[in-house]
């Protein structure tokens, strides 16, 4: 039981990363109806953007202290994110207001190329630390229960928490303020949005700024975990899985669906893996999303898709 | 007015309802087409017309209620069956080819015609060659008929409303329907657009005997053209009867014409 | 002056419908096979040959595939890496499971079992559309990544994970060296593109338009989306799949799975957009593009004097592939292809601007 409790929390912390990132698409596509296939590249961009701006700056104030370079790091790769997204405002959606879905996603998958490639160049491939000063010693609980105790890791729980936060603050902005409720009608219509007056091009520069600094946070947490490197971006492909489980455009169904298929693929590598040669971790959460497309392709707690003529 | 003498029924509908959500767009709807006839539909916007030509089509599937086609009832239609009972239709936006030239949109009319496999199609030479021209001279004809032979080569996409509007009834026309869906063919036209196009429904009726149904907002076509009108108001029918009659229903004029002209 | 219709009257449909209607068209396209079949093996040099005109039809051949089912039929694939791949190791298993099977014939068997799975996966596309589709066919990408890896009945139980063919021969006549490979493949190419631009210009290729562009109409007229959705699947992943075989037979001559992996998908549908949606011209340009630009990337800054690192040039291409993808999408949707008509129809009017 230990070890099925300890594999299913390993999951849980993974899926958690994965909605981090997941989270991101569901509110660019919650607020312009476009799927950002970038989002993992984004993530792994602004991560880079972070290590380095943490590891350049002490040589350039001369200052040394971790905490303040940190927070100085988080906020230049903020600002590199939300210039990003004006940029992709300006030259990309800009240009493609009312071009179908599939034009917009192979736009998002050029962006993805592109920033691959740019930030390789500015910010350089090697792995960079990123030291938020979690906390790095695993802990045992429930040491009476179960012999030995269940190890978990701090900075996992210390993650998610931080995902906890960053989803209800989200869910608020959506839910009570005024932008969030432009942000959804600009989702539902952009030709109504626009006929009451609402600026879409400001609109889509805030939304993108905001998952920009979602991908930011997913990448310091996941970067202090695992290193910033370039596989950072792989790992976001989960994220399409993900959304399809838990739905487009629900920012809930972002999290139960990492959750899900976090603990998903590490209890089907264990207790299947081994009667099917192993390693199928890399289509799990894919042949997943296969059979909620088949079945319910609005995921768990997505909108129903309705084609009007 | 038809050419030919009216005949017997060759559509009939009967209580149709159709809901989307909490929204009912059809209510209890009723009414017959008769053969060779020319049977207007007309009401405000959002009255359900679309919607209703839509369920005949079989894009729509209505909650309630049933659609005689010469005599079969269905509950549901099926829009391949109802292209093969030789019931064709024209779109209010233009849901043409926008990819195709205006002779390619012609031709897929002619699908329901069209045997040749795919390996037959692949090779080409030979019987796939030989049914393309065949098609080709069908539609040829149509081409003729509508007045739009300069622009057969020409990207639909790039040709002005008017035209377009044309093309798609080309491409109606293509099935060589016994039974033509009209919805608003003339929006967004001028007054010799109008002309032009009352002139084609009218010759198609009369060279072919084409039943036509058409939902239309100018009321000096439909009185001059239509034999029978029907009249939606929010989902329900409000009149049934000779252009005359229904002009001057006082329900209808309230609702719909304002005063008697 | 050169370039006119003038005087070339059709006087029959058949004429018209020809696949080069003008005479000039058609004096060019003959023109160009010559020099494609004679002159090329003559002059090309063997690094030529080997390195970027078989690489470059093999994947003309695969976006040609491609281009079927995302451009004429309007449905988007992100796993034709994994159909290239069951055409591959299909191919292989037929060749070396059974004695004495002929190469064209292995194949275009293992074109056929990757209809097989394209069909399979075309299933989903009845239902959903767009990024869904998308996401499906990802999962075909990863899941054979995998099968090929970990199932050993398809690499016919290798130890090393990698396959390879022994010498390859047609009809006695061996294929090893750079100008026959070119040969076997440009017939290849020939034959499909032929085959392809027929069925486009025929009536399935209406239907496929028909559905992408509008599928509501498309029923109404009688087409069944089924048909034309999964006919679209079964001859796109039917020609990936031969493009997968002959990628692997005869370029690579040895491969793993990661051959065909997801960046290959990218890197077709980058042809296919770049070169032009539903266009079959437009497969063989962003194919060109796509081959040529890694070249360009390592030579330009040579001879400019310019030194770049290798790793610099390869993230400087994905930037810029990246970006023309984007600048394609925005400034001309339809790519190379319709920059080449356009250039075209202002040849006809030359030296008259209008």
């Amino acid at each position: 039981m230990g070890p099925f409790l300890e594999t299913l929390l390993g999951g849980l912390m993974v899926g958690m990363l994965y909605s981090l990132v997941a989270l991101g698409l569901v509110l660019i596509f919650k607020a312009s109806g476009v799927f950002n296939f970038a989002q993992g590249a984004m993530v792994l961009f602004a991560a880079l953007a972070m290590a380095r701006f943490a590891e350049w700056l002490p040589h350039l104030t001369g200052y040394d202290n971790k905490f303040v370079n940190n927070v100085l790091a988080f906020a230049g790769a903020a600002l590199v994110m939300v210039l990003f997204a004006w940029v992709v405002q300006k030259l990309v959606l800009g240009k493609l207001v009312n071009q179908e879905g599939i034009t917009l996603l192979m736009a998002t998958l050029g962006i993805t190329y592109f920033i691959e490639g740019a930030g390789q160049m500015l910010f350089g491939n090697d792995i960079y630390k990123i030291d938020v000063g979690m906390p790095k010693d695993p802990m045992f609980l429930f040491e009476k229960t179960f012999q030995g105790g269940i190890l978990v890791n701090q900075e996992d729980l210390a993650a998610a928490l931080i995902a906890a936060v960053l989803v209800a603050l989200l869910a608020l902005f959506f839910q009570k303020t005024a932008t969030g409720r432009a942000l959804r009608a600009v989702a539902d219509d952009h030709q109504a949005a626009q006929s009451i007056g609402i600026p879409l091009d400001r609109i889509w520069v805030i939304v993108w700024s905001v998952a920009g600094i979602v991908a930011l946070v997913a990448g310091a947490i996941w970067g202090s975990k695992l290193g910033v490197q370039f596989s950072l971006s792989l790992v976001a492909l989960k994220a399409l899985p993900v959304v399809i489980l838990g739905g487009l455009t629900s920012i809930p169904g972002a999290i139960i669906g990492g959750l899900l298929i976090g603990v998903g693929e590490k209890l089907s590598e264990i207790y299947l893996g081994p009667h099917l040669g192993g390693g199928i971790e890399i289509w799990f959460a894919y042949v997943l999303a296969l059979v909620f497309l088949l079945v319910r392709p609005q995921g768990l707690f997505g909108e129903k898709i309705i084609d009007r003529v | 007015m038809a050419g030919r003498p009216i005949g017997e029924v060759i559509l009939d509908v009967h209580n149709l309802s159709l809901r989307f959500g909490g929204v009912k767009a059809l209510s209890d709807i009723s009414f017959d087409v008769r053969e060779h006839e020319i049977r207007a539909i007309i009401g405000p916007n959002g009255a359900g017309k679309s919607s209703m030509l839509n369920c005949i089509n079989g894009v729509y599937q209505p909650q309630e209620g049933s659609i005689s086609l010469r005599g079969q009832t269905f509950r549901h239609m099926n829009s391949r069956q109802v292209a093969q009972m030789g019931v064709a239709r024209t779109f209010q936006n233009l849901a043409l080819f926008k990819g195709m030239s205006v002779l390619d949109n012609l031709m897929t009319g002619r699908h329901l015609k069209m045997r040749a496999n795919l390996f037959q199609q692949a090779i080409r030479w030979g019987a796939a060659e030989r049914e393309e021209t065949e098609q080709r001279v069908v539609v040829e004809r149509i081409i003729d008929f509508l007045e739009i032979q300069p622009y057969r080569k020409i990207q639909v996409g790039r040709l002005p409303y008017g035209l377009q509007k044309r093309v798609d009834l080309g491409r109606a026309l293509a099935t060589e329907p016994q039974v033509l869906l009209l919805d608003e063919p003339m929006a967004g036209m001028n007054v010799e657009e109008k002309q032009d196009m009352s002139r084609f429904i009218l010759d198609v009726n009369d060279e072919f005997g084409t039943t036509i149904v058409l939902i239309e907002h100018d009321m000096s076509v439909v009185m001059d053209i239509s034999d029978r009108v029907v009249v939606l108001n929010y989902g329900r029918k409000i009149g049934d009867g000779l252009p005359e009659e229904v002009r001057t229903n006082p329900e209808v004029v309230s609702a719909y014409l304002g005063t008697v002209h | 002056m050169l370039y006119r219709e003038n005087g070339q009257f059709k006087t029959s449909y058949r004429a018209d419908q020809q696949i080069f209607p003008i005479l000039q068209d058609r004096i060019a396209i003959a023109l160009f096979l010559a020099f494609a079949f004679v002159a090329v093996p003559l002059l090309g040099s063997e690094y030529f040959l080997r390195a970027i005109l078989i690489p470059f039809l093999i994947l003309s051949l695969a976006a040609l595939g491609l281009n079927i089912l995302v451009g004429y039929c309007g449905q988007i694939s992100l796993g034709t890496g994994a159909f290239m791949a069951v055409g591959a190791y299909g191919a292989y298993n037929f060749m070396v499971r059974i004695d004495g099977m002929p190469l064209i014939v292995a194949l275009l068997l293992g074109g056929l079992m990757s209809t097989a799975v394209g069909v399979l996966f075309g299933i989903p596309s009845l239902r959903i559309k767009g990024l869904y589709l998308a996401v499906a066919t990802l999962a075909a990408q990863f899941f054979a990544d995998w099968a090929f890896l970990r199932v050993p009945f398809f690499t016919h139980s290798s130890s090393s994970g990698s396959v390879s063919v022994a010498s390859l021969s047609v009809f006695g006549l061996p294929i090893e060296s750079p100008i026959s490979k070119y040969l076997f493949c440009l017939s290849f190419l020939c034959v499909f593109g032929l085959l392809a631009k027929n069925l486009v210009r025929g009536h399935i290729g209406r239907e496929w338009m028909a559905i992408r562009d509008m599928d509501v109409a498309a029923a109404v007229i009688g087409i069944r989306p089924v048909y034309a959705k999964l006919t679209a699947f079964a001859v796109s992943s039917f020609i990936v799949g031969v493009a997968g075989a002959l990628w692997g037979f005869v370029y690579l001559g040895s491969w793993e799975p990661a051959a065909f992996s997801i960046d290959r998908s990218f890197q077709l549908l980058f042809m296919v957009i770049i070169g032009g949606l539903g266009s079959i011209m437009g497969s063989f340009f962003g194919a060109a593009f796509i081959v040529i630009l890694p070249l360009m990337l390592s030579q330009v800054p040579q001879w400019l004097g310019i030194p770049l690192s290798v790793v610099t040039a390869s993230h400087l291409e994905f930037m810029i592939f990246g970006a023309l993808i984007v600048f394609f999408l925005v400034v001309e949707p339809h790519g190379l292809a319709r920059l080449w008509s356009t250039a075209k129809e202002k040849l006809r009017l030359w030296p008259f601007p209008h």
